[in-house]
């Protein structure tokens, strides 16, 4: 028995071991393995150039003078006398000896300098008399002068023969002074800041808005969210309704405030007040405790004065913004050379103002639908079960006939369709017949998972965004905001969010069960039990992704540029293009440089933060 | 301090005190996903004011039932009325405001780690405070008062800006307490709430929970491993095995053969 399993495991390792060689075997077919290619002289010779280029990286140069003299030489000899024709050398200066003076293509000469710079060297070259602007490199092309300042070289003429006068010329060069900084570099030193703070600004950006999205992917917050229909279905119609609402409100507030916004006292007294009044209302409104519930005039009050507050908060938003790109505008002109601090000001007003608008109406959205939604939980709760399962019907039909309308909208957009009852009339017909079925074959009063189908769609969302690499992203955020490095940080950002969105994700599915039971059982809301018994205990964990993350960017920052999106892949791709590898190994050891430095950076950070 | 339960001050001045039925468990019944059953037609009553221990092996049902009557975890079947009010059928909201009286303290303690204790202590009031204020983690002064008074209470007031995991456990188990205090509890239920102590810790902490059900009159439902705890502290007892109630009455009525019942045939008694 005992034998006869062994037997069988050697069958079995043996089969697996020739299986494994298959498909190595295979592999090298596939990626075309060929290391004879390595032996072969010329790709020797243009690797051993290649390498030494990399290995002197354009950073450091001298200043060079050089000092050049010409001899003339007849190849090949012409007939009697032609010799005598040749000048004899001015000795006054640098000056060459060929001898003989004249020989046949092939033969050797000896080639002599006199006068040159001592111990310094430089190129010997071939002048021909027909195409003098095209010298040829003459043996080894380099020579070296001793201490007087002479040098003595044999060389093989080329095979370039002509009945005129032709010319040998040496170059010899020296270094002036200390060795400065060459163009590359500053080349070099410019990109690399621009790429650390792509880097920095897409780790910022993804970061902020992937902790919200993670915990619409963990499975252990949203896996008990469960909601009757009724809720669920005026949550998704309060959306679409919130999203417009907020939106109008938003342009209602700005123009109400854009002719305030021109004076700069009037703005500042603006921002001053706004959120005085806000936090005022915000008080009365959102009492901190509250043992016994208030009158019905005052509940109703309260959220009709929670409303001003926030149109006078977008308000202060909207002039706080004018206020920003104000002031930058004049500070730019007077800053001189810190004029990017008034640029920095001017952009973030420019921000504001283009983002209140979409968090306004997002958080209109969200509000809007939150609030349709704890009335749909309430009148399950209190209706009967006939009247609950009447008003599923309406409200399911109807929330399905917007998703589906909404869909069909994108459709419309992305593929111009152009018959409205294929993206339109269709969708809202299935989107409602859908609706209905839900409602019908759901219990009035049973609750659904919309909690794991939040979960299910984020995580998809998160994952299909995620296989897309940054480098892709980035060509179409090149085409959507032009070539430069803002392109690059909007293709790092999104990459950012969803691949933290999914890390982060995990780490709150790891967390410790009991605190959040500990919360939940002072009868803590959702949210409460999230800020206090999550948040803390994922905050190390997100501080090292973050970090881990930055690294990554900055490593992916260095070669999105190769697509358009700015920083030094911009550089790097260009000298590589151009054979200029003595300028691409200077950027290339930049990467590296500030490659090691995030990591010691990150590592120090994480352990005085962790 | 006060043996005979008819001497009990009242707990409340709304409240009648004495033997009015707080707490009806009926027929409760939970069947996990999978079909373990883990609580089996239990029916019981506690009234005001009393300290009822719950014994029983691991694995009998102890910490399900306790979290049922908070429905931490959903039963399955069976009513659970609280002052007449029928916990089982509570929408979300009502069962909130419900869990609110209801302070919990668990065997491992459940803390926040990297908290402070003073923060850890007001988490006990956040089904009072309004939500949007508390995401700011801003409650009201009376509220950080009564937290530290709380700790005080439980004497570890100078520990409330540390980090709840420097803590020893005793000291954790305290926040605990002081935690479950800040809800103003009506009753308590501590599910284990000295089994990952050593002896010295856990005659300490009962006699918190004692003292919390002796002079505030907070009924107390706590799940105990040692029966000398039980003899000391408790009230009365129920016993669990395996899902089922085998056993109600008095301390002193487990005998040898009751102990056999509760426990199974070949156990021992070690305290």
């Amino acid at each position: 028995m005992k034998k006869r399993t062994s037997v069988w495991k050697s069958l079995r390792a043996g089969l697996g071991t020739g299986l494994v060689l298959l498909v190595v075997a295979y592999g090298f077919q596939i990626t075309k393995v060929n290391l004879t290619e390595l032996r072969s002289e010329q790709r020797q010779g243009s690797l051993r150039r290649v390498i030494r280029a990399l290995s002197r990286p354009d950073i450091l140069a001298y200043e060079k003078e050089e000092r050049s003299a010409t001899a003339p030489l007849y190849v090949p000899c012409p007939g009697e006398g032609g010799l005598d024709v040749l000048p004899p050398p001015d000795t006054s200066g640098p000056y060459l000896v060929v001898s003989p003076a004249c020989a046949a293509p092939g033969e050797s000469v000896q080639v002599e300098g006199f006068n040159f710079y001592p111990n310094a060297g430089g190129p010997l070259r071939f002048v021909p008399g027909r195409d003098p602007t095209n010298p040829v490199a003459l043996g080894n092309d380099i020579v070296a002068t001793d201490g007087e300042g002479y040098f003595i070289a044999t060389t093989v003429l080329p095979d370039r023969p002509s009945d005129g006068v032709q010319y040998v010329r040496a170059t010899v060069r020296r270094n002036i002074g200390l060795p400065q900084l060459t163009e590359t570099a500053h080349n070099t030193w410019d990109k690399i800041i621009e790429t650390v703070f792509m880097a920095l600004l897409a780790t910022a950006l993804g970061t902020v808005l992937a902790i919200p999205l993670s915990f619409l992917a963990a499975r252990n917050l949203m896996v008990s969210v469960r909601s009757p229909l009724a809720s669920i279905s005026l949550t998704i119609l309060g959306w679409p309704m919130g999203i417009v609402l907020g939106f109008l409100a938003v342009r209602w507030v700005g123009t109400v405030s854009a002719p305030l916004a021109s004076s700069v006292p009037a703005n500042i007294a603006a921002i001053a007040l706004s959120p005085l009044g806000c936090w005022l209302a915000l008080r009365w409104a959102l009492p901190q405790e509250e043992l016994v519930p208030a009158a019905l005039p005052i509940r109703i009050a309260r959220p009709l004065v929670l409303i001003v507050a926030v149109l006078a908060g977008l308000f202060g938003l909207s002039q706080l913004a004018a206020l920003a790109m104000n002031i930058g505008l004049s500070l730019q002109q007077v800053l001189g050379s810190f004029a990017f601090l008034g640029n920095f000001l001017f952009q973030l007003g420019e921000i504001l103002r283009i983002t209140t608008p979409v968090l306004g109406a997002l958080a209109a959205g969200g509000a809007v639908s939150s609030l349709l939604g704890r009335f749909g939980q309430r009148g399950a709760e209190r209706m009967s079960t006939r009247g609950v399962k009447l008003f599923n019907l309406i409200l399911a039909a109807a929330a399905g006939a917007t998703i589906f309308g909404l869909l069909g909208l994108l459709i419309e957009a992305l593929y111009e369709v152009g018959r409205p009852e294929y993206t339109l009339w269709w969708p809202l017909a299935i989107g409602a017949a859908a609706g209905l079925l839900l409602a019908v074959f759901t219990k009035a009063k049973d609750t659904l998972p919309n909690g794991l189908v939040i979960y299910s769609v984020t995580r998809t969302f998160l994952n299909a965004l995620r296989s897309v690499e940054a480098l892709v992203m980035a060509i179409v955020f090149v085409i959507a905001v032009g070539i430069g490095p803002f392109a690059g940080v909007m293709a790092l950002g999104l990459h950012t969010i969803v691949s933290l969105g999914k890390l982060y994700s995990e780490q709150v599915e790891s967390i410790l069960p009991g605190p959040m039971e500990a919360v939940e059982a002072t009868g803590a809301t959702r949210l409460q039990t999230i800020i206090y018994a999550v948040v803390p205990q994922i905050i190390p964990p997100y501080i090292s992704y973050t970090m881990y993350r930055w690294d990554i960017n900055v490593r992916m920052s260095t070669i999105i540029g190769f697509v358009g999106g700015g920083g030094i892949g911009f550089l790097l791709q260009q000298n590589i293009n151009l054979l200029n590898y003595r300028a691409a190994a200077a950027q290339m050891l930049a990467i590296a440089v500030v490659v090691a430095a995030m990591d010691y950076v990150s590592s120090y950070m994480r352990q005085k933060v962790v | 301090m006060l043996d005979n339960p008819g001497e009990r001050p009242p707990a409340s001045s709304k409240r009648f005190w004495g033997s009015q039925t707080m707490l009806q468990v009926s027929n409760l019944t939970k069947i996990y996903e999978g079909g373990v059953k883990a609580l089996d037609r239990v029916s019981f009553e506690v009234p005001d004011g009393q300290l009822l221990a719950i014994i029983g092996l691991s694995g009998s049902g102890k910490s399900t039932l306790l979290r049922c009557i908070n429905r931490l975890v959903e039963p399955t079947q069976g009513k659970i009325l609280w002052n007449g009010e029928d916990i089982t059928a509570a929408t979300p909201d009502e069962m909130r405001r419900i869990r609110r009286r209801f302070g919990m303290v668990f065997q491992h303690f459940n803390l926040v780690h990297r908290s402070p204790v003073l923060t850890n202590v007001l988490a006990g009031r956040l089904g009072y405070v309004n939500p949007a204020w508390s995401l700011l983690n801003r409650f009201p002064r009376e509220d950080v008062e009564k937290a530290m008074r709380q700790l005080e209470r439980v004497g570890i007031a100078d520990k409330a800006h540390e980090r709840a995991d420097e803590l020893s456990g005793g000291q954790q188990q305290r926040v605990g307490i002081a935690r479950a205090l800040m809800q103003d509890p009506e009753m308590i239920l501590a599910d284990e709430p000295v089994a990952s102590l050593d002896p010295v810790l856990a005659h300490s902490i009962m006699k918190h929970l004692e003292e919390i059900n002796k002079q505030d009159g907070v009924t107390v439902l706590c799940s105990l491993h040692f029966l000398d705890l039980v003899h000391r502290y408790a009230d009365r007892v129920i016993a669990l095995n395996e899902g089922q109630l085998v056993f109600e009455g008095l301390p002193e009525e487990i005998d040898d053969q009751k102990f056999k019942d509760i426990y199974g045939r070949d156990a021992e008694r070690v305290g």
